[in-house]
């Protein structure tokens, strides 16, 4: 089996100049005799490093990665518009490239003058476009505006158009980036149903996309970009997989940096007590956060007595390691230590979840759960046990808190801690209850994982 | 280089789509449309006329050989031929300038083969050259200008000339603007200089002497001489030397300015 695409080796080194070239003029280059130096970069910047990757002909290959990783780069050099610094780039076949859309369109003349330009710029000749016309308008769904200038076309419509002319190359490559965003959905049905058939014609694709679904759906092999150097290849859901993974842990790690800086922001407030605001006793302790009122409103913040203080809050995930990544309905522990310097009978121990719009989705307390303090002394340890933690994906802010039982805090975190949760499932809602589907009758459903 | 410049020829259809729908597009709204094409010429003309003619008269005394129409010497029409060459090729150096960024999408995003932007440009003009010359044989022909079949054979030529002169120009200025975006500047500015440089507005016997050597530098010299013998002057046509001297230095020009262009090339996806 032939190779569609190549790639050997292939680096693709940008150059970034410093400031005195920007400023650097004609006259300047040609006084300073600098014409020659000033087109030589003075700093690189690597975009791609050794990529070699090849796509047989008929697969499709889905590249992933952060933004930034190089994938667009990569497509540009299969698609020959830039070419590779070292290494080789062979494509075998006549390429058609969605990267952008409607590139060509000029906006003063119509939409059919402009398909038929557009077509020809992608290499068709004016009787295969005059051939492929109605179709491309019917796919594009502008037959009514078809003779208007294109300026006056939505941005959806600019995009349909190109889309349509695109595809109506009949390329053999097909190189497509991130350009299903085009319509609304039923275009976007459109788009996967035309190229789910240019699979099934024995076409190449190679499909760049932050849509991980599509990448598990629709490649027959998978190449995971990172800092432009190949981190992994290979079957779709074990790639997208470790890259989801990947993706888990830096958040993890930007998680935790950003509770550890609203902890220091709010112990800075706390040292400087002239600060209107910081030596505010809420009136609200926690046994009301579920009713609306100024807690919801309350920024991030930590204030208290410290009679008893609260030394150190941490999640654990369901092996018991720390984290601040989740999936949803796994098990999570909120470890919080505490440290009573003087024995103190009258404590109630906190905690209330709340999500990205401020809603407590949680809260309660150990005097709402009817457990009446008796003492407490020392360093101590409370771990707040869910078992399944029913949330649906995004992003928590996470209160704890000790204080009396009529609301005094001795020390109240606000909003310090963060959790994300992950989820497959792209439910909506604050909660998601356990649950299942059941059917009767004559319903069948196609594809579980669709 | 070679290579690349062989595939131009299978550009034709792009090329021409692209000429078309540059002419489209430029009155396109607007409510004359195609007839500026005729009516900016004869505007430019009177304008050119007035100042000439009549507020600051050029005079046609000096020079050695016999002036045919002495007495009622139809400035205009001298004025005429060369300036509406002059405005092709003017227009297209402007405009080259600029046309690699604004088909910067182009180049980033679609697999193009830019050289094909500078060219369009070139024939954009000079198909509204070209729609300036039926004004243009009006004037000759109302004045009763002595033109022959047989000079006017060479007026293909001399068109053919320009076009690769001012192609190998534009495409220097497309791919040099790239990088040194002053050069847009600049160029309104040298070509302001330049056209002042060229016998248009006078003829070239008035010139002094040390002015003739310099001008006989200026390729576009040639090139009006030329224009203006053929549908000007009477006798036959005496500048083909010349013409086809600059026609030589064109290719090579052109050639040159090809060769620069395409070492450029890769840089454009980057710069622009």
């Amino acid at each position: 089996m032939a190779n569609a695409i190549e790639l050997t080796n292939a680096s693709k080194v940008y150059r970034r100049f410093a400031h005195r070239r920007q400023f650097a003029t004609l006259k300047s280059a040609l006084l300073t005799r600098s014409l020659v130096r000033d087109l030589n970069p003075d700093e690189t910047f690597a975009a791609l490093t050794n990529v070699t990757a090849s796509v047989p002909r008929g697969q499709t290959l889905g590249v992933i990665g952060r933004n930034g990783s190089g994938k667009s780069t990569m497509l540009k050099l299969v698609a020959g518009i830039t070419k590779p610094t070292t290494g080789t780039v062979k494509v075998n076949g006549r390429i058609s490239a969605l990267i952008e859309l409607g590139a060509g369109f000029h906006p003063e003349i119509s939409g059919r003058e402009n398909v038929f330009i557009n077509g020809i710029m992608l290499g068709l000749t004016k009787r295969e476009v005059a051939d492929r016309f109605d179709e491309i308008v019917e796919f594009a769904e502008l037959k009514d505006f078809i003779d208007a200038p294109v300026k006056t076309y939505s941005s959806g419509m600019y995009m349909r158009l190109g889309f349509a002319v695109a595809i109506h190359v009949d390329p053999e490559v097909l190189l497509v980036d991130e350009v299903l965003a085009v319509g609304d959905e039923g275009f976007t049905h459109k788009c996967l149903d035309k190229f789910a058939e240019f699979k099934r014609r024995g076409k190449t694709i190679l499909l760049v996309t932050h849509s991980l679904g599509m990448v598990e759906r629709f490649c027959d092999e998978a190449l995971w970009l990172d800092a432009g150097r190949i981190k992994g290849s290979g079957d779709p859901k074990r790639i997208v997989g470790a890259y989801i993974t990947d993706v888990e842990k830096r958040e993890e790690r930007e998680l935790a940096a950003t509770d550890a800086k609203a902890r220091d922001t709010a112990d800075a407030a706390i040292a400087s007590p002239d600060e209107p605001g910081s030596a505010v006793l809420p009136d609200n302790p926690v046994e009301t956060a579920t009713a609306a009122g100024d807690m919801f409103r309350a920024a991030e913040g930590r204030w208290g007595s410290r009679e008893i203080e609260i030394t150190d809050v941490q999640f654990l995930g369901p092996g018991g390691e720390q984290g601040h990544v989740f999936q949803s309905g796994d098990r999570l522990d909120v470890r919080i230590r505490m440290r009573a310097p003087l024995p103190v009978d009258d404590f109630v121990v906190g905690v209330g979840i709340f999500n990205a719009e401020g809603v407590c989705c949680y809260g309660t307390n150990t005097y709402i759960e009817e457990l009446t303090p008796q003492s407490v002394h020392g360093d101590t340890e409370a771990i707040f046990s869910i078992d399944a933690l029913d949330l649906i994906e995004g992003t928590y802010k996470v209160d704890v808190a000790v204080h009396k039982i009529d609301g005094y805090p001795y020390d109240y975190h606000r909003l310090l801690y963060t959790f994300r949760i992950k989820s497959r499932t792209k439910d909506v809602g604050i909660y998601r209850p356990r649950h299942a589907w059941r059917f009767s009758g004559e319903i069948r459903f196609k594809d579980a994982g669709r | 280089m070679l290579h690349n410049l062989a595939q131009l020829p299978r550009y034709r259809a792009l090329i021409q789509s692209l000429v078309a729908r540059e002419l489209k597009a430029r009155y396109r709204g607007s409510v004359l449309g195609f007839f500026w094409s005729f009516i900016n010429p004869l505007l430019l003309l009177l304008v050119y006329s007035l100042v000439f003619a009549y507020i600051m008269p050029a005079r046609f005394t000096g020079g050695d050989e016999p002036k045919p129409f002495a007495d009622a010497y139809p400035y205009s029409v001298f004025l005429f031929s060369g300036l509406l060459p002059w405005t092709w090729f003017a227009s297209t150096l402007n405009e080259s300038a600029g046309v690699l960024i604004s088909g910067g999408n182009l180049i980033k995003k679609v697999l193009f083969p830019a050289e094909v932007l500078p060219i369009v440009t070139a024939l954009a003009n000079m198909v509204h050259f070209f729609f300036g010359l039926p004004i243009l044989a009006i004037f000759l022909a109302y004045y009763g200008a002595p033109i022959t079949i047989g000079e006017l054979l060479w007026f293909p030529v001399i068109v053919l000339v320009q076009l690769i002169l001012t192609t190998g120009l534009g495409l220097l200025v497309a791919a040099l603007t790239v990088h040194f975006r002053d050069i847009r500047d600049i160029l309104s500015n040298v070509l302001q200089l330049w056209f002042f440089a060229t016998p248009i507005i006078y003829p070239w016997q008035h010139a002094p002497d040390l002015g003739k050597w310099f001008l006989n530098a200026n390729p576009f010299t040639h090139l009006a001489i030329s224009y203006q013998e053929v549908l000007f002057f009477k006798g036959p046509f005496g500048h083909w030397r010349w013409l086809l001297a600059v026609g030589l230095a064109s290719v090579v020009f052109f050639l040159f300015a090809y060769f620069v262009f395409d070492r450029l090339r890769d840089t454009f996806a980057e710069e622009v």
